[in-house]
């Protein structure tokens, strides 16, 4: 669609929304581990400056026993929703070590405001992956205290954390968390959503005020292709990355499947936005192995052969190619980590069954923080009828 | 293109056989929304249009709400007629600007010369077991904005029916589709008909001792109470709406002349829900025929909650019989 006088195609300057990147390292995406499990440098960032040999080798395989795990909890979720456990799930599958490299890369201090689909930010900041199951199971709206573990809780309406991470984060910057230069106070936000999300106006006010007012945010996306059976083709027309530029902040495009880059980059993005010097835009360019969610067919919209081309990039596989062929890794922490996996399988398996429904009356409760008259008759009210029941539906 | 046929179909299939129709009938309807293209919607609504229709007829459009709210604004003025597909009740929140202060307005703003016929179609309601902002009910905020018509369907025949009337209205009128009843009973539809106009209600069963006033998913619930009451001797009325703005009042108000009583039920929220209109129009047109107050069964004042108790929160047979109850005893 080249407009005769007015420049050219947009993709013929910024190349076409969609990359495939399929031997890697292409010049704008930010990697540091390649499929085939071979470590490349970056002149950008870069990843275990300054840690021994046995620090890295420990680094690397904590990773990978993460997305292990996460991936473990994906796979027990998606098999409850098909025994009835539960409603619905949303699947990460194949996002692995784009959550993983976000999720620790962050500090204690550091908050994260999750859309739907982040169940491996909400392992790494130590939320039990049980709680996650409360929200598809249908009993409740997301189990966890957004404020233990400063991990808000999950958004379904797309794009709408944005601006409540953009806005915290200017809470940070009148709290003086930004820019005191020490470590353990600095602090920054993480917001996560996808490439669908970005069409959102949401979305793009939350750039312009993070931009606006140099929040210390880091927007986290995760393109992961699709937004159900819409491809990214549909949400832009450049690739996301570059949209940053407009806003007036940084944006970069790092390999979502390679977990020591997204790792490296988020870390970057965040510190960036502690020092007081504002917004990032972090691209991580993955893909969505599974469906949207349980409820999706996505044979009805793409080709199985991406998939099978995408499998080969498989952010675990290549951590283990890379940790095996190094000699960094034994067949003890394999089959360790295996052990463990089974042993969280099992207990969310048990733990999803014995999730008791909530009592009907619970219904009424935290509506407000001050009940209302209002609310107390219709309340009372309820109780009253189900009692006429005499037990036989309380 | 009235074949004559008569096919039984589900409330989806029905919807999807209206709008084949409708475009066929009318190059300038377009089809706008998330997913309706290849997808066929997440309902499956608009499942196989794209294909015989063509991407430039039925658009699948970016992630955003507003966007597609606003440009469907712009193709109604260009005289298209857009019909805007929001994929949840929840989500329609994001383009409320554009409903409530653009789509509702442009009529009136214009003194009539830019009218706006247009569709926006919500699938609305809970009882599908899914996590928030999937359940809702969010009919009386359209309801109360002037300049929007507001219909809700509730059977494969009216849905293929009005569906098409809603498209060829002059004005823009927000289609309400009972999801729960999208693949729950399949219905004879016969094209050849000649259906109700498009802005009245209907009543579904007559009896003589109290009135239900019901829309959309509860009218299924409004019916079963019924049955239920006749087996204990209790004849009941059911009235399906249809239309929530603007009301139809004259069978509701014969109605409950003849009944004396009226229970209107709802899964919106009780408070200020269409079901405060209607009490306050029958109490103001019937107050000396009147045997008991109007009474409401709603969905409560709370957010809607987890899956796993909405059927407590929903409207069912039980609540609707005991409203009758209490009305009878009054
Ligand atoms: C405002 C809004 N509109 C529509 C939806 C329905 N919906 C849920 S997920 C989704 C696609 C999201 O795609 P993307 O932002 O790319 O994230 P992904 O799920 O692929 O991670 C849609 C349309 C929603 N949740 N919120």
């Amino acid at each position: 669609m080249t407009q005769a006088g007015f420049g050219p195609d947009l993709a013929e300057v910024f190349g076409p929304a969609h990359q495939a990147h399929e031997a890697g390292g292409a010049p704008d995406l930010v990697q540091l581990l390649t499929p085939e499990g071979e470590r490349v440098e970056h002149p950008d960032f870069s990843f275990g400056d300054g840690l021994s040999r046995d620090e890295l080798a420990e680094q690397v395989r904590g990773f990978f026993r993460d997305m292990t795990l996460t991936r473990r909890i994906d796979v027990e979720a998606t098999a409850l929703q098909r025994h009835g456990e539960l409603g619905i799930w949303a699947q990460l599958l194949g996002q692995e070590a784009a959550q993983i490299g976000a999720g620790r890369a962050l500090r204690p201090q550091d908050y994260v405001f999750p859309t739907y689909r982040e169940h491996g930010v909400a392992y790494c900041r130590g939320v039990d992956p049980l709680l996650l199951l409360g929200l598809f199971r249908g009993v409740d709206q997301g189990g966890w205290d957004p404020r233990a573990n400063n991990f808000g809780l999950y958004t379904i309406v797309i794009g709408a954390q944005t601006l409540h991470a953009t806005g915290y984060a200017m809470g940070m910057q009148r709290d003086g968390v930004v820019g005191t230069g020490d470590p353990d106070r600095d602090a920054a936000v993480v917001a996560h959503f996808g490439d669908g999300a970005s069409s959102q106006g949401d979305v793009n006010e939350a750039f312009i005020f993070a931009a606006s007012y140099n929040a210390p945010v880091v927007f986290f996306c995760q393109n992961n292709q699709w937004a159900i059976s819409e491809p990214i083709e549909r949400q832009t027309r450049i690739p996301l990355y570059q949209r940053a530029l407009g806003f007036g902040f940084p944006g970069i495009r790092v390999d979502g499947n390679d977990v020591l880059a997204t790792y490296a980059v988020t870390q970057a993005a965040l510190q960036r936005a502690r020092d007081g010097q504002g917004p990032t835009f972090v691209e991580a360019y993955t893909y969505r192995m599974g469906a949207h969610t349980t409820t999706d067919d996505p044979t009805r919209y793409r080709l199985s052969d991406d998939v099978e081309r995408w499998k080969l990039k498989d952010p675990i596989a290549r951590v283990e190619v890379y940790l095996k062929r190094n000699g960094l890794a034994d067949q003890a922490f394999f089959d360790s980590v295996a052990a463990e996996a089974d042993d969280l399988g099992h207990r969310l398996r048990e733990g999803c069954k014995a999730m008791a429904d909530p009592q009907p009356m619970s219904m009424f409760d935290h509506v407000f923080a001050e009940e209302t008259e209002e609310l107390r008759v219709q309340r009372e009210g309820f109780a009253s009828y189900l009692e006429s029941f005499e037990g036989a539906r309380a | 293109m009235s074949e004559n046929t008569k096919q039984k179909v589900t409330l989806a299939k029905a919807l999807n056989m209206g709008l084949r129709r409708a475009m066929e009938d009318d190059p300038k309807v377009l089809l706008m929304g998330e997913d309706v293209g290849k997808l066929g919607g997440v309902f499956r609504i608009t499942d196989g249009l794209q294909k015989d229709f063509g991407e430039d007829r039925v658009i699948d459009s970016p992630l955003a709400e507003s966007g597609i709210v606003g440009t469907a604004i712009g193709m109604a003025l260009r005289g298209y007629k857009p019909v805007v597909e929001i994929q949840f009740d929840g989500f329609v929140y994001p383009a409320y600007d554009q409903i409530v202060c653009q789509v509702a307005k442009m009529c009136y703003r214009s003194q009539g010369k830019t009218p706006l016929p247009m569709v926006i179609r919500i699938p609305f309601g809970g009882g599908i077991g899914a996590v928030e902002h999937h359940s809702e009910s969010p009919e009386a905020q359209f309801a109360h904005t002037p300049g929007l018509k507001v219909v809700a369907c509730s059977n494969p025949i009216d849905g293929y029916w009005m569906i098409q009337q809603a498209i060829a209205a002059p004005d823009p009128v927000i289609f309400l589709e009972p999801k729960r009843q999208y693949h729950a009973d399949k219905a004879e539809l016969d094209d050849s008909a000649t259906p109700d106009p498009l802005f009245t209600s209907r009543v579904v069963r007559r009896g003589a001792d109290c009135t239900v006033l019901a829309y959309g998913p509860t009218v299924k619930t409004a019916l079963k109470a019924a049955e239920a009451a006749a087996g204990e001797g209790k004849s009941l009325e059911v009235i399906d709406l249809r239309t929530l703005s603007p009301l139809d009042m004259t069978p509701v108000l014969e109605s409950v002349r003849r009944t004396g009583r009226a229970v209107v039920t709802h899964e919106a929220h009780v408070n200020l829900g269409l079901g405060a209109e209607l009490s306050a129009r029958i109490t103001e047109e019937c107050f000396y025929s009147l045997e008991a107050p109007v009474l409401r069964v709603g969905g409560f004042d709370t957010p809607y909650p987890a899956s796993r108790i909405e059927e407590d929160y929903l409207p069912d047979l039980d609540r609707v019989l005991d409203a009758v109850d209490r009305s009878l005893d009054f």
